[in-house]
């Protein structure tokens, strides 16, 4: 089966959280998995470079970011928009 | 134990090439940052800086010394030119043999290495000048002012990243207040405004794509600046004796460690900074009238930094003046504390304190007064200047006015 976004995006935080991707729930923040601001600029990295995108966020008020990291599948969303954008 | 005193002030930095150059920008609240002049800045997504423009080496510097000087170096030495030559010391006999340099840097030779970088991955060559060691190595600057100036004491660069220069000139106080030496020429000096160098920020996502704005309710980060502040720090009965004018007294210092994170700061760590700079200074907290501050424009140090600072001055903290001028200059990173101790001096001779420019609304998370936008005219006895590093690094100076 070919990877999807939400497995590739799954991947990355898992990673970062150091935990199986079949341990990552949807509705996960990422203060839940145990991921602080340093591992959310490293994951946003990782999420740049598996698809070649530009993630809009800025770690002095990541809530103020287009980027929206409230949850799991939020970031996930977030991450498919951009990829479609960047079709477009 | 010994006075020690400044008896000579130089710099380069965004807002000018000279200390009265400088200080005219900080009292009219100049802006020094502006778009980045550097190769493939197209490729950069933070395009800004405190540079130094209008900057041509070989107006100050022959061949020969230009193939040994990295950016950083020659702003160091430009600097030193200004310190010392105000100082009026000539350094010789049993004076040079005590007296050295002690000098902070983050990163040295950082556009060295950008260049050479290039060549070896980028153009394909399999062949660097001859010169790239001595070039890029932090401790260049701090040799060739020691052979400039036949400076033969101890000499050597401190490197804690934002810290740095408040940390070297550290060491140049107690070296002279122990009674080690009678002379020292001390500060800082960084250049990374480079693709390399602005890149590896640009990385950490805490870089303003605007504007440095500290303490300002809406800022989104600090703006990188390059330079070099040097001074000449002095044993107060030396100084004296020769009749040299008296800048400012070196009254305290204090160094501590957060022990906690790698790039988020500590509200205790910095506190017990300048709290035990003023135990050293022997300063209450009614006795500081003004505070430099690391002030970097990012949410995480501005909102620490005054938490940090009403905890030490507890109610003295609403008569409190605490600016930063990182909004002017950019945050010039290892030698950043040199740079902004100019203001420092500014405040206790001149009585004029710098503004953090800017400033667009209040925080509520830096309730302090940090003199918004316009520089103020205050009679102050004594100053603090702050500097907190990343790796969680603190190193805070006390000074008096002579």
């Amino acid at each position: 089966m070919p990877d999807t976004i939400k497995t590739q995006v799954i991947r990355i935080i898992a990673e970062q959280a150091v935990v199986e991707p079949e341990d990552v729930r949807m509705d996960q923040t990422l203060d839940d998995l145990g991921i602080d601001s340093l591992g959310l600029v490293e994951s946003i990295f990782a999420i740049e470079e598996a698809f070649d995108i530009q993630v809009p966020f800025n770690a002095n008020d990541p809530s103020a970011s287009d980027f929206d990291i409230s949850s799991v599948a939020a970031i996930i969303g977030a991450v498919e928009g951009l990829v479609a954008d960047q079709k477009a | 134990m010994k006075r020690v005193v400044i008896t000579g002030a130089g710099t380069i930095n965004a807002l000018g090439k000279s200390v009265p150059a400088t200080l005219e920008a900080m009292r009219e609240g100049r802006c020094g940052i502006g778009p980045l002049d550097i190769r493939d800045v197209d490729r950069l997504s933070v395009r800004i800086g405190g540079q130094v423009l209008d900057y041509d080496p070989e107006d100050h510097f022959n061949r020969q010394q230009i193939v040994l000087y990295d950016r950083f170096t020659q702003f160091t030495l430009l600097a030193a030119k200004e310190a010392i030559a105000q100082s009026g010391l000539v350094f010789e006999g049993d004076l040079a043999a005590h007296a050295g340099v002690v000098l902070g840097t983050a990163g040295g030779g950082v556009t060295t290495w950008d260049d050479n970088y290039r060549a070896v991955y980028e153009e394909g060559k399999n062949r660097v000048h001859p010169f790239v060691v001595p070039k890029l190595m932090n401790n260049a600057s701090a040799s060739h002012l020691s052979m400039e100036y036949n400076l033969k004491g101890p000499t050597f660069t401190v490197a804690t990243a934002c810290s740095s220069s408040n940390h070297a000139m550290g060491q140049a106080f107690h070296m002279i207040r122990s009674g080690m030496t009678r002379a020292m020429v001390t500060g800082g000096s960084e250049s990374m405004l480079c693709f390399g160098g602005v890149k590896a920020w640009e990385g950490l996502r805490v870089m303003s794509k605007d504007a440095c704005r500290p303490f300002s309710l809406g800022r989104n980060g600090m703006v990188q600046g390059e330079g070099a502040g040097i001074f000449v720090f002095e044993e107060y009965d030396h100084a004296r004796a020769r009749g040299a004018e008296i800048l400012a007294e070196v009254v305290g210092f204090a160094m501590t460690s957060d022990a906690s994170d790698i790039v988020m700061p500590s509200k205790q760590g910095a506190a017990r900074a300048i709290g035990a700079a003023m135990a050293d200074a022997r300063l209450n907290p009614e006795d500081v009238g003004y505070v430099n501050a690391h002030g970097t424009g990012t949410a995480a140090n501005d909102k620490t930094e005054c938490a940090a600072v009403a905890d030490v001055f507890g109610h003295h903290a609403d008569d409190l003046m605490i600016s930063s001028t990182k909004s002017m200059h950019g945050h010039v990173i290892g030698g950043t504390g040199a740079v902004e101790l100019l203001a420092c001096i500014m405040a206790l001779r001149d009585g004029v304190i710098a503004p953090t420019i800017g400033y667009e609304e209040p925080d509520p998370e830096c309730a302090l007064d940090v003199v918004p936008n316009e520089a103020r005219e205050a009679k102050v006895d004594a100053v603090l200047s702050n500097a907190f590093a990343f790796g969680g690094l603190n190193a805070v100076l006390a000074l008096r006015r002579a």
